[in-house]
């Protein structure tokens, strides 16, 4: 690997060391400050398990982080995690609660700002919606369980060191099922910015393990959140420990556990099959912040006993920092990557262009967007997507999920099917009918990535979208995954 | 790889869950004895029977100073129940001072020998009868604090009824003593042995105020 791409890589790296030595006490910080559970047992344990959850089950919430906006250049994904970094570090300086969550939106949307992408609306409030829930979620969840654990230990009548033994036994898989919903959860902000530009290979080991380049990039990102575990947490959880509310050991225990259980369910692809496949509603895959997990869980456990002993000033603490993280860290990442481009001459993105061409009208219609919106366009290039955008504006106001797709059916992306790169896809990954059906376009180029959609839908079944009902949801998803690992592989 | 280390953890908290049984049982035995040895004491002076009553308490309360100090030691060594160690350690020392209250008492019978006329008797007896039903209770409020939490209060409240109780047959008793033809030394020698008494019931109260802290502490 050249030593630039390492460069590149280090602000992740650093953004990850930001977020191992402060959500770790998340944790671990009530059971390490209360004495409850040795800071060696607790780095260790924490360490493996945010390095198992970020490479097994981190790609869930990075996709939607990705579709907020695609840093397609190395230098861009640099700045914008470094921007991420930056407005943590300064933000913890200053004493108001962060979340890497909303930094690296914030600093994504700076890079959107600079490269003149358009931010997918529909995915942003997704994401800033997820933010309002998810410490509501973790009270509710606190509260109960609480409440539930209050029961079992009124019946139960165990002995005061019988309490104590199970609740240290408790607090450690607690904390590691917490360390693997964080790794899983938030390994996207430290290192999704980087998946489009990731400069790693497939890695095979023995034919025992294969790493895609993402989970290489993620085991990465999760060392580095390792060691910040190690380098730096400790000062942080005997700090955190008495921060919010008074908690005793069993009540530590249930916040753990309540904000393990949401970033879990923001993470994970297994519940969300589980729910697809029985008709139900998902749960959106988006890092959310486990520093409000836990806050919303304690604030879930005072309200039940009345409100008694909550410290508010804290709740508008979280305002704050919802508010100015994501804006400093955009401010940060546009100045910085003006730097970078102009001062340092780095490419910060790659430019990408759009064309209303006739074709593009033609199937915008199919897809019910009236080609009557586009008359004056015919024909038209444009070299950002906020030009594109603007354009469109002046004649007519699209909803915007529509403006959505006329980005996605615009951006000129050519492509071309060789046989040798066929030779080299993943084929567990894609069935013996996708990979036939490739092989029948070999040779062919393209210049929009749906006309290969739309030609492999035509060729076989298994590359066909089912009806947008819930029940189909995953297999869309499945297939609309693997439509995308194509268009980057078949890239001119 | 926590296996070992956790049936280890397991296997310290029973053995010291047992020690703390020990402690109780040894001073609600104290508290039965000191009973048996003041009926002794009120019926035929310090005879045999009383002075072997007092000889077992006097074992009884070395044993309760032994299991006090050794459950301290594994409590800090082994940095069990971080939290509420503190309130443990305070529960024990305040419980073995209830323990030296009786055994305070007994030797006080035993050296000065007071000649108690048979007119207080009764209310001697009465009066022993409320201060060891004080300790009584206040052991079942201590053993709920390590098992049952939410009974500690039911038991303290009794602790507290005894305690009214006790003091009002002290004031009844003294009154009595100094209401009588007795001389005033003899007055004086009697009055000590009431507040002795009564001292059992106030030491037993203060426990069961720190308990209630403890336990609010424990609810959180």
């Amino acid at each position: 690997m050249e030593i630039a791409v390492l460069f590149f890589l280090s602000s992740g790296l650093f953004l990850g060391w930001a977020l191992g030595a402060n959500d770790a006490a998340n944790v671990f910080g009530t059971a390490v400050g209360t004495r409850m559970v040795k800071f060696g047992t607790a780095a260790l344990i924490c360490s493996i398990f945010v390095i198992l959850g970020a490479t097994i089950s981190g790609a869930g919430a990075a996709h939607t982080l990705g579709k907020l906006g695609a840093v397609n250049a190395l230098g861009g994904s640099f700045m914008a995690a470094f921007s991420a970094a930056a407005a943590v570090y300064a933000m913890t300086k200053v004493g108001i609660p962060v979340s890497t969550s909303q930094a690296i939106v914030g600093s994504i949307i700076g890079w959107n700002l600079y490269s003149e992408n358009v931010t997918d609306t529909n995915a942003l409030i997704k994401i800033v919606t997820t933010w309002f829930v998810c410490p509501v979620l973790a009270a509710v969840l606190g509260a109960s369980l609480y409440k539930l654990t209050h029961v079992v230990l009124g019946f139960a009548k165990l002995h005061l060191l019988r309490l104590d033994a199970y609740t240290r036994i408790g607090l450690v898989l607690a904390g590691a099922f917490g360390s693997y919903s964080l790794g899983a959860n938030n390994i996207a902000n430290v290192m999704g910015v980087f998946v489009p530009s990731s400069p790693f290979t497939e890695f095979r080991f023995m034919d025992l393990v294969t790493l895609s380049s993402v989970q290489q990039l993620f085991l990465l990102g999760a060392i580095a959140i390792a060691v910040g575990v190690f380098t730096y947490s400790k000062r942080v959880m005997l700090t955190v420990g008495g921060g919010l509310m008074p908690l005793s050991a069993v009540g530590a225990w249930v916040v753990v556990v309540s904000h393990s259980i949401v970033l879990f369910l923001f993470a994970s692809v297994g519940l969300e099959s589980i729910l697809a496949s029985n008709g139900l509603p998902t749960i959106p895959l988006v890092p959310v912040s486990s520093s409000q997990a836990v806050i919303g869980a304690v604030i879930g456990i005072g309200l039940l006993k009345g409100g008694r002993g909550i410290r508010w000033n804290v709740l508008g603490g979280i305002f704050t920092g919802w508010m100015i993280t994501p804006i400093i860290s955009a401010l940060i990442c546009f100045v910085g990557l003006y730097f970078l481009q102009n001062v340092f001459d780095q490419k910060v993105y790659q430019p990408v262009s759009f064309e209303m061409s006739e074709m593009v009208i033609e199937r915008l219609d199919q897809e019910k967007i009236s080609r009557a919106h586009f008359v004056d366009l015919t024909g038209q290039r444009y070299d950002s997507g906020r030009a594109l955008m603007q354009a469109v504006g002046r004649q007519t106001s699209l909803s915007s999920k529509e403006e959505g797709k006329v980005l996605d059916f615009a951006r000129i992306s050519p492509l071309t099917i060789s046989i040798d790169k066929i030779e080299h896809l993943d084929t567990e990954w894609f069935s013996g009918p996708q990979i036939q059906a490739l092989k029948e376009l070999s040779g062919r180029s393209y210049r929009y990535n749906w006309r290969l959609a739309d030609a492999l839908s035509k060729q076989s079944e298994a590359w066909k979208l089912k009806p947008k009902i819930t029940a189909n949801k995953l297999y869309n998803k499945g297939v609309s995954q693997r439509l995308e690992g194509l268009y980057r592989k078949f890239k001119d | 790889m926590e296996l070992p280390k956790m049936k280890g953890l397991f296997g310290r908290s029973r053995a010291l869950e047992v020690e703390i049984d020990h402690f109780h049982d040894k001073l609600s035995q104290s508290a039965v004895i000191f009973k048996t040895a003041l009926a002794a004491y009120l019926k035929a002076g310090a005879t045999e029977g009383f002075i072997e009553r007092q000889q077992h308490l006097n074992a009884l309360e070395t044993e309760g100073d032994k299991l006090r100090r050794s459950i301290e030691t594994k409590l800090y060594a082994e940095t069990l129940i971080p939290e509420s160690r503190g309130d443990v350690l305070g529960l024990l020392e305040a419980s073995d001072e209830v323990h030296g209250a009786l055994q305070g008492a007994l030797w006080g019978f035993a050296i000065e020998l007071p000649d108690i006329p048979e007119e207080f008797c009764e209310e001697f007896m009465e009066l022993g009868d409320m201060a060891v039903m004080t300790v009584e209770s206040l052991v079942l409020a201590s053993r709920a604090f390590f098992r049952n939490i939410e009974a500690v209060l039911d038991h303290n409240h009794k602790v507290e009824f005894y305690e009214t109780e006790a003091d009002k047959i002290s004031s009844k008793l003294k009154m009595a003593i100094f209401r009588s033809d007795l001389d005033l030394a003899h007055k004086l020698h009697l009055r000590t042995f009431v507040e002795r008494i009564d001292e059992i019931a106030d030491k037993a109260e203060d426990v069961a105020d720190h308990l209630n802290i403890y336990a609010i502490k424990r609810s959180i």
